[in-house]
């Protein structure tokens, strides 16, 4: 019963990982520009595509042993992954900020970007599905009956540093600072010398490229991938982010964290069928008693 | 002129597609593209409500869709269609002509009610909370339907095609273009009403500045209830029309892509403008049936001429601007009191 709980934590930790690499861009983003990004669970698929390609590349072309291509992986995916995130900045929201459009026309822009990330892809590579290449194997550490595998160790550290280098860049360097300005009053960053396109910019690479890290620890994970697996990741992602309060990278971390483990104890002890119900529930209910969120500051508006 | 223009106007419509459809003359393939284009004016017209008058950013409309879909097939086929689940119709397969929008009608009334579970929490959440409050009402009724068995579940639910052939026995009439169309004529109506009266001025202050409107004497949380069940019982009649006409239903077909389907409609037509609504449904649906030899390059498409439209038109084709406002001239024939 015991090493059971505890293999389901472990678990539910390795999938709060992914929600919360995920969540932990929504939250940058919406933090400096006050935009849902809607597109970011695609710009998520992107990023496991992305090195899936890279991976095959390397191994098939260039012949290098599983190691190499991790260490090589990593960066580009994420540096492939960022400018895609920039890319879609520069092309579908940077115009529309400069019009001062209404908050909404973004998001719609962001949502209709997302589809068309998706079904391009689909109309791309066609609807096979494929198969991301075995890069390290396998290895299974019993430790008191509880299997971990190196995967699962390796998915969780890489969240929580990356959730501890993101918590320092935000909250101790000058462009972090930048950023927290912006969110706070964005009229007056330019009159400081500040350029804002430069701290969005910043802002997409960021995020974009944690969810290309997430897409490739993903990949390497569940090694089937298709062109609508981030739609439903990334709605998920995004709700964690709000139950967490969005625009607190505290809160997107512990939001993706706790849906994971919701999702992965109401798998443990019900039909797994009901995991989406369960888990929507969950936040109706969260968000119906706490409508910021968990970490999030109520807002009160002047009169 | 005013007085009569509009019945006028609506009476040749419905004559047109009535004896079209009944003699021949308009193919099935048309026939069910006008009906999606009424199902789809319907949609648009009933999300416009919460997005264009209300200003706020709903986007779980096929949720409730859903459950006005699945109340009406249900009913309709338990009462007057033998089925596998309900065993023998419990009426004369004949009253399914006088009973139909009853059965509507209750299919609606249920997704109103469901309405609710987006209503009371937007007392005291706004904006993007509660979008995100959408979102999860559309997935948490998606995946009820798909956790009962007895209804089919993921596999979907059929037979109502027998319902439909039942009332073409008793009179032979293509009665589901008569449906869709005076349920089509009835939303559109009961939105101009409601939205042109005192109280449904109500709804559109709330969108201005909910403060001052409570310091006005609205009664916000009323008036959101009142409009959050208006606008998805409405879309719970399209579900049950959208049913009826396809003839089966399944929980796939009401996800986050059909919500966000009707909110492109919303958009294009322009938030808060009727007329809008109404030209944007006809033209979306012609749209996506000429993308249609595209197939998947379709799905690239929209969503791309969306955003350019963003780009270049936000305000969608009408912006908050109703047909009178833009050709003057037809204040003659109808009025839409602002």
């Amino acid at each position: 019963m015991l090493e059971s709980i505890i293999q389901n934590i472990l678990n539910a930790l390795q999938w709060g990982s992914f929600y919360s690499l995920i969540a932990l861009g929504y939250c940058l983003v919406y933090g400096v520009l006050l935009l849902i990004n809607f597109a970011h669970g695609d710009i998520f698929m992107v990023g496991a595509y992305i090195a899936f390609f890279v991976a095959t590349f390397f191994l098939a072309a260039v012949g290098l042993p599983g190691w190499a291509v991790i260490a090589l992986c990593v960066p580009l995916t994420m540096a492939l992954t960022a400018l895609v995130g920039v890319t879609l900045e520069r092309v579908a929201y940077r115009p529309l900020r400069r019009k001062g459009a209404h908050r909404l026309y973004v998001v719609i822009t962001a949502l209709m970007c997302g589809l068309i990330l998706e079904n391009g892809n689909l109309a791309l590579l066609g609807a096979s599905r494929r198969l991301f290449p075995t890069l390290v194997e396998t290895q299974v550490f019993n430790i008191g009956g509880i299997a971990v595998t190196n995967l699962k160790i390796a998915v969780i550290l890489v969240a929580i540093l990356s959730f501890v280098f993101l918590e320092t860049v935000v909250s101790k360097t000058k462009m972090g600072m930048a950023m927290r300005a912006i969110s706070y009053d964005k009229f007056a960053i330019p009159l400081m010398g500040i350029a804002p396109d430069k701290v969005v910019v910043f802002t997409f690479i960021l995020g974009s490229s944690f969810a290309g890290l997430a897409g490739l620890m993903f990949a390497m994970s569940y090694p089937v991938l298709d062109p609508y697996m981030g739609a439903l990741i990334g709605w998920k992602a995004f709700i964690a982010a709000v139950v967490g309060g969005i625009g607190s990278v505290r809160g997107a971390f512990a939001g993706g964290f706790l849906l994971g483990f919701v999702e992965i104890m109401v798998v443990a002890f019900f039909p797994s069928t009901y995991r989406d119900l369960i888990a929507f529930t969950i936040l109706l209910v969260i968000l119906t008693y706490k409508p910021t969120g968990l970490f999030g500051v109520a807002r009160f508006q002047k009169i | 002129m005013q007085k009569f223009a509009v019945p006028i106007f609506v009476g040749l419509l419905f004559g047109f597609f009535v004896v079209t459809a009944a003699t021949g003359a308009m193919n099935l393939y048309w026939q069910s593209v006008f009906m999606f284009m009424g199902i789809n004016i319907i949609l648009a017209v009933s999300l416009n409500i919460i997005n264009g008058y209300m200003g706020e950013f709903a986007c779980g409309h096929a949720g409730f869709m859903a459950v006005g879909a699945y109340v009406s097939s249900l009913l309709s086929v338990m009462l007057f269609a033998k089925d596998k689940v309900f065993g023998e119709a419990l009426l004369n397969p004949d009253l399914a002509l006088v009973l139909f929008p009853v059965v509507l009608l209750v299919g609606a009334l249920v997704a109103a009610v469901t309405g609710l579970i987006v209503a009371i929490p937007s007392f005291k959440t706004r904006g993007d909370y509660l979008a995100i409050i959408t979102i999860a009402a559309n997935y948490i009724v998606k995946s009820t339907i798909e956790n009962i068995d007895a209804i089919g579940g993921a596999r979907g639910f059929m037979g109502m095609s027998r319902v439909t052939k039942a009332m073409e026995k008793t009179v032979d009439l293509p009665w589901m273009t008569i449906w869709v169309f005076i349920g089509t004529i009835f939303t559109i109506w009961i939105v101009w009403r409601f939205i042109s009266s005192t109280y449904g001025k109500g709804i559109i202050a709330i969108c201005q500045d909910e403060i001052a409107a409570e310091i006005m004497s609205v009664n916000t949380n009323k008036m959101k209830i009142v409009a959050f069940m208006l606008s998805s019982g409405l879309a719970g009649l399209a579900g049950g029309l959208f049913a009826h006409v396809l003839g089966y239903v399944n929980p796939g077909s009401f996800t986050i892509l059909k919500s966000t389907e009707v909110m492109v409609m919303v958009y294009l037509g322009g938030m808060g403008s009727l007329s809008g609504s109404v030209m944007s449904a006809i033209l979306f649906t012609l749209l996506l049936e000429a993308l249609r030899p595209l197939q998947i390059i379709k799905w690239v498409v929209i969503p791309l001429m969306l955003v350019l439209l963003m780009h270049m038109r936000p305000e969608g084709i009408m912006g908050n601007r109703e047909l009178t406002d833009v050709f003057p001239r037809l204040k003659k024939f109808v009025s839409f009191k602002k």
